[in-house]
């Protein structure tokens, strides 16, 4: 036989009779919740669309010959003093047995590409017109797979970087400095000297115009001509992994495992690291503020149906409800309550997802970044629920320490 | 073999004043017994009753109810044994009132779980025609008047077959046709159903009616 929830008949007997304040604690409620699910939505929204934006020219971790303090050569073992002359040593700035560095990387877990570069800073030279920039030299392919550069070309085909011979895709700020387009030439002269005459086979915009002002991209081979090496000659190893919050935890690996410096791309943008996480607190606190304030309106209408049912109480504890009994009907009143306001909340915010969602900004962000984001409405709802859960428990629990006799004399 | 025996009870008051309020009370209630407790307003009577429901804790002596002591026992152990039990009928009629009168009659039993909620509607339903009052079953309780409302705090009393029932001057609060109802049903209850009842009054008919009158003075029997 099943045990007929009594407790439960009660509660919602006290949640139908209180019907206008419960309508407007159910309000406070949604409210809270749909404002705090959009507001958090958004933030997700936008930190993706800057994330997006930003691994298009940054990779998760960077592995390069960093230039090193000289060590000591002898140990310091007995303790004698020796004579050290500390200075930065001309390494260059090559990366030896990139091959065998590139398969020991892929088999890394989590690791999602890896790709090879050969970077320098160049001068790029039409007629008169001169200008400094960095030029990136990499498969065109495993760039692509990496940057999406295909995603921010404005002009031309990026896979001619493979078909046309010196072929150079270069920044829209270069483009219009110099006054070229798509199958012009210009010449552009490396560290070493070599000058080479290049065809611009595409022109790409992104929304940093220093960027735009100063990289090219180029076939790896073209870049190891213009620094007079050979095939295996390579600057940097891009990595990405599945995530790009792993690159920091997994920095220190690399580092280890190649014996070059391997730099997460927090530590290279701390400026950029910095500037989200603090609109993520300002986000957070805010929308947790409102989000507890509204469910103030639970505990407030508790309170009042604990007074005004105390003598109800009192009967009930005289007729054999125990403690925890009373505790039970007040907490299942206040549930029923938050978890008709979160759902109504939750309802709201897709909503409001979904309007802004339709909603053309332009630029390349293009539509409004939001999207519904399972995670920041889980989290709300849980969090509502806590919430929900205390602003009925407190009350609750000074209705469970009612005395009956003391009701039952006055 | 009592139903019901307390051994030395004592109770203090301290606010405003210190007083002992019960000095040493010993008594036995038999099964079937039906009691009446009787004495001036002021002298105890109602605070007795509250010890022996096992509501106010707050005493000392030994209670036992059933053979077993109860007075060290745990609040939550003694509301189960309340509502096992005891049955409790007020001097007002305390009704859960935005309940229909069946449901304050099954409450009880909902809550002590022992049977189908089919069988407890049923049982209400039948202890409410007991009482004359099978018409309003359906009405929320608020909407009965005062006689109706005892009537049906006397059925929830009922309804789980309790070892003893006790009132606080369960006819105190009515008029004189409706105290006449009352006290024919506890009598009828006591004598022909064998119920055992504890019922506080001040009325003499009443106690004259009962197989044994207690008599307080001052907190204390005389
Ligand atoms: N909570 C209390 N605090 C202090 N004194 C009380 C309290 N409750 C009752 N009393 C006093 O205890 C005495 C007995 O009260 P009560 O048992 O209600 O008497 P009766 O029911 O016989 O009229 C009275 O003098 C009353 O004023
Ligand atoms: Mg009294």
């Amino acid at each position: 036989m099943k045990k007929h929830p009594v407790n439960r008949e009660i509660a919602s007997t006290y949640f139908k009779s209180g019907r206008k304040q419960t309508m407007v604690a159910i309000f406070g409620v949604m409210l809270g919740m749909a404002v705090y699910m959009f507001m958090n939505s958004m933030n997700k929204g936008f930190a993706r669309s800057a994330n997006d934006s930003f691994f298009k020219a940054v990779p998760h971790l960077r592995v390069y010959s960093d230039t090193q303090i000289s060590e000591p050569i002898a140990p310091d073992s007995d303790a004698k003093s020796l004579i050290i002359n500390p200075g930065i040593t001309p390494t260059s700035s090559r990366i030896n047995n990139p091959e065998q560095l590139i398969e020991l990387f892929k088999k890394q877990a989590d690791v999602a590409v890896v790709v090879p570069q050969v970077g320098m800073s160049v001068f790029y030279n039409n007629g008169q017109s001169q200008m400094a920039g960095r030029t990136v030299g990499f498969k065109p392919a495993q760039g692509n797979e990496m940057f999406q550069i295909k995603s921010f070309m404005v002009q031309g085909a990026y896979d001619d970087l493979d078909r046309v011979p010196n072929a150079i895709i270069i920044g829209a700020g270069i483009a219009d400095k110099m006054s070229v387009e798509t199958g012009d030439r210009i010449t552009v002269t490396s560290p070493k000297g070599v000058q080479r005459l290049m065809t611009i086979v595409g022109i790409f915009k992104t929304n940093n115009s220093y960027e735009d002002k100063s990289k090219s991209y180029m076939n790896i081979r073209t870049a190891q001509q213009l620094q007079r090496e050979g095939d295996s000659y390579v600057t940097d190893i891009n990595v990405n992994f599945t995530d790009f919050d792993l690159a920091m935890e997994r920095s220190a690996d690399f580092t280890a495992l190649s014996g070059y410096k391997a730099e997460d791309w927090q530590e290279a943008n701390a400026t950029f690291v910095a500037g989200s996480r603090m609109r993520t607190i300002v986000i957070t606190f805010v929308s947790l503020t409102l989000l507890v304030v509204s469910c103030f309106g639970i505990y407030t209408i508790l309170n009042m149906t604990v007074s005004q049912k105390i003598n109800d109480i009192a009967i009930l504890k005289a007729i054999g409800f125990e403690g925890k009994d009373v505790i039970r009907i007040f907490v299942y009143q206040a549930l029923t309550i938050g978890i008709i306001g979160i759902v109504l909340g939750i309802l709201a915010a897709l909503v409001l997802v979904n309007l802004l969602q339709k909603v053309y900004i332009g630029a390349d962000i293009g539509y409004f970044p939001i999207r519904f984001e399972p995670w920041v409405f889980l989290r709300g709802s849980m969090i509502g629920l806590a919430i929900t859960f205390l602003a009925g428990y407190i009350p609750a629990r000074k209705a469970a320490k009612v005395d009956p006799v003391a009701i039952f004399r006055k | 073999m009592y139903v019901l025996e307390v051994e030395n009870i004592r109770k203090k008051f301290y606010d405003p004043v210190e007083f002992e309020v019960l000095k040493g009370i010993s008594f036995g209630v038999k099964k079937g017994e039906f009691l009446t407790l009787v004495g001036k307003s002021g002298c105890g009577k109602s605070t007795l009753l509250y010890v022996l429901s096992t509501m106010d804790t707050d005493f000392s002596g030994k209670l036992m109810i059933d053979g077993e002591d109860v007075s060290k026992l745990s609040i939550d152990r003694l509301a189960q044994i309340r509502n096992a039990k005891i049955g409790f009928i007020f001097q007002f009629h305390y009704l859960l009132g935005e309940f229909t009168c069946l449901r304050n009659v099954m409450i009880p039993a909902l809550r002590l779980g022992l049977k189908s909620e089919e069988e407890i509607e049923s049982l209400a339903m039948q202890k409410l025609e007991i009482l004359g009052l099978a018409d309003q079953a359906l009405k929320p309780a608020s909407k009965l008047s005062g006689g109706q409302q005892q009537r049906v705090a006397i059925a929830r009393a009922l309804i789980n077959d309790p070892l003893i029932i006790m009132g606080d001057e369960p006819t105190g609060n009515l008029d004189t046709r409706n105290t006449q109802i009352v006290f024919d049903i506890l009598k009828d209850l006591a004598h022909e159903y064998q119920q055992t009842i504890i019922a506080v009054t001040h009325d003499l008919d009443f106690a004259r009616a009962s197989d044994r009158t207690i008599e307080l003075t001052d907190g204390a029997i005389l």
